[in-house]
């Protein structure tokens, strides 16, 4: 292992496609993983991120591109021989065996001998925290000792990749955020690269370093939680990641022109006056009862705990504006007031 | 709005007196409408005879046939006698054979149209079935046609020229095999294509991606949790092929006995019912027997294999 650093790439997906009849479920996706990070592929269902992820287990081909792992061809190796573990959605633990069956099974593929099968095993579900459940067969287990079961099965293989479909959407709330912690953990424990496929932005920003977002079979952006939520590549990804108020109008040396609403502030981008654009703020951005800026009419408020959300209806914008104020608003239904942002905290996207 | 839906919200989760009542005479109404005609039926033409059968074991036969009322253990020492005994031996060995070769010929065949496009396993399911939509004498006639000395293969074998004379096929007990298979193969598929269609595929996959090869995935994974299908197959293939006297007669040609001639034979040939209702019962024990194990054995796999 030594001589795989932290940062180098470990899996190079280039300009791969895939189709079922008329479907593109992946077009050209390029992709770089490197060793040790938490990856996710981020996207609304039918993406594509599940047919990438089956790509790299081996259970598709690609009809064109390549994939190499540690520089060699991955996609001319059989699934079973792949340095690649895949914790399945559905966990498919085999319901006839147990616990520890279940962990042993790869294993025993690789005729170690018992003893140290035996070790690992119970190693490992220490990691996991299951011990003294080693004989249980799954069918009495909960949801969460399920999944993780399932996560040891994949990772006592000590494999060079470890993918998971969608690891939390079987779990309770409660659970879910338990687990979240977890394979944090647990991934800067073993030092695996994990490549993560969820559809739940929340779960991807927590769990990943890097996140690639994907939507119709191509990647949109990849980029870390922190630049992803605040400098979103285009409007697809603005839209899907968090919540955003999109504007759209035409770009002036001094703002954006909203014809029925005015000049909006936006951050000056070079040569692009007259151009048609969309803005795009963040609701915490946005400041409520300022001086200047738009007037509005609240139109609800619904408060989370921490955080109030606002919606103000604005004269000539088609959807309401959002606001998020820290704890309680102090404005209530009806009221009118003006909502203002700086320049910088906005975004201009292209408008396709 | 509230003050109509009130009463109605009420009425379900606190049913009045009448309200309670009504539906549970509706029920058994219901259910003696759906399940009275079966359970009519089963009376009379399943029930009766039964009773009947397990009557007639403790009488004798009469000087002319018949049956006389006296009260005897006779028939059950004369089916303990080595000549019955070894009839009811063979019979159970011809049907276990059958069974075990329609097992080996079927799980391959299920698998394989369980994991065809969904629209070719409906062609090829009918496919199995279809034997059955033809009369089960005229196929098994078709075998003596298939099989006599001057009969088709014969004629073949000789003509290619691997054989000089033709071989004695018809009236062995491996014709009789052969035509118990024919006849009860599709009973030992239609379990096992279910059994392997309801696994998931996940299952497979998994095993895969742990390192197993396809070989290795198939006994520690896909037999395993079909073994339910398996013994469903296993049980409708041997409960008939033991007995059957119709395949026996026509392709054993009277060499080949099997308890269901036997059994035939008393009741046509010498009359003597209660000894045939003895050898009928002790078939049917054996079945019974047989069934047990088979229910506890899948509830055994059930409870394991409950995902």
């Amino acid at each position: 292992m030594s001589d795989h650093h932290a940062g180098e790439p470990l899996v190079s997906i280039r300009s791969i496609s895939r189709r079922f009849g008329d479907v593109r479920a992946l077009e050209q996706v390029s992709l770089e993983i490197r060793q040790g990070e938490f990856f996710a592929l981020l996207g609304p269902s039918g993406c594509g991120k599940t047919t990438l992820l089956r790509i790299l287990a081996g259970f598709e081909h690609p009809d064109s591109g390549s994939v190499t792992l540690d520089g060699a061809d991955l996609l001319a190796v059989a699934p079973h021989r792949r340095p690649v573990n895949l914790m399945f959605q559905s966990y498919a633990l085999f319901p006839h065996m147990s616990v520890a069956r279940n962990i042993a099974y790869g294993l025993e593929r690789e005729r170690l001998p018992r003893s140290e099968i035996r070790e690992r095993v119970d190693e490992v579900l220490t990691t996991v925290g299951l011990t003294g459940l080693a004989r249980r067969r799954p069918h009495q287990l909960s949801g969460g000792q399920r999944q993780r079961v399932a996560l040891a099965r994949a990772i006592v293989k000590r494999p060079r990749l470890l993918l998971l479909d969608e690891p939390l959407s079987a779990l309770d709330k409660k659970v879910r955020a338990e687990m979240q912690l977890e394979l944090k953990r647990l991934q800067h424990e073993v030092g695996i690269t994990f490549v993560v496929v969820t559809h739940d932005q929340e779960e991807a920003m927590s769990l990943a370093d890097r996140i690639a977002v994907m939507s119709e079979g191509r990647v949109r952006q990849v980029d870390a939680p922190v630049p992803l939520y605040e400098r979103p590549a285009d409007l697809f990804v603005a839209d899907f990641i968090g919540a955003n108020n999109l504007i759209s109008g035409v770009v002036t040396a001094d703002g954006l022109r909203v014809p029925d609403v005015g000049l909006l502030p936006c951050p000056a981008v070079p040569d692009t006056v007259g151009v048609a654009a969309t803005l795009a703020v963040r609701p915490e951005r946005v400041r409520l009862g300022a001086d200047g800026g738009l007037a509005g009419v609240v139109r609800d408020v619904t408060f989370f705990g921490g955080t109030t959300r606002v919606a103000v209806d604005v004269a000539g914008l088609d959807r309401p504006l959002l606001v998020t104020v820290a704890g309680a608003a102090a404005v209530g239904l009806g009221d009118k007031t003006r909502v203002d942002w700086s320049d910088t905290d906005a975004v201009l996207l292209d408008q396709t | 709005m509230s003050s109509t839906l009130a009463p109605r919200r009420a009425a379900r989760t606190d049913p009045g007196p009448h309200g309670r009542r009504a539906p549970r005479r509706e029920r058994l109404v219901g259910r003696l409408a759906t399940l009275g005609p079966g359970i009519g039926y089963l009376t009379v033409f399943m029930l009766v005879p039964l009773a009947l059968v397990l009557s007639y074991t403790l009488f004798h036969r009469g000087r002319f046939g018949g049956v006389v009322h006296e009260a005897s253990t006779e028939n059950f020492t004369r089916v303990a006698d080595g000549l019955y005994l070894g009839v009811i031996w063979t019979s159970v060995k011809l049907a276990g054979l059958t069974t075990l070769l329609a097992l080996l010929l079927g799980y391959p065949t299920a698998y394989l149209i369980a994991r065809l496009p969904r629209s070719w396993r409906t062609v090829a399911l009918v496919l199995v079935v279809l034997p059955f939509w033809t009369n089960f004498l005229i196929r098994t006639y078709a075998w003596i046609i298939l099989l006599n000395s001057e009969g088709v293969l014969n004629r073949a074998l000789t003509g290619v020229g691997v054989i000089d004379r033709p071989l004695e096929l018809l009236y062995t007990p491996g014709a009789v095999v052969g035509g118990l298979l024919y006849a009860y193969l599709p009973l030992m598929v239609l379990p096992l294509y279910s059994a392997i269609e309801r696994l998931d595929p996940q299952l497979r996959e998994a095993s895969a991606n742990l390192g197993a090869r396809p070989a290795r995935t198939f006994w520690s994974v896909t037999l395993p949790l079909t073994l339910p299908g398996v013994l469903t197959g296993c049980v409708f293939v041997f409960v008939p092929s033991l007995g059957n006297f119709v395949i026996p007669e026509l392709l054993g040609g009277g060499r080949t006995v099997m308890v269901g001639n036997l059994i035939r034979d008393q009741f046509l040939k010498a009359r003597d019912w209660p000894f045939g209702s003895t050898l009928a019962l002790t078939v049917i024990a054996l079945l019974v027997l047989l069934l047990m194990v088979q229910a506890w054995a899948a509830r055994r796999l059930a409870g394991g294999n409950r995902a």
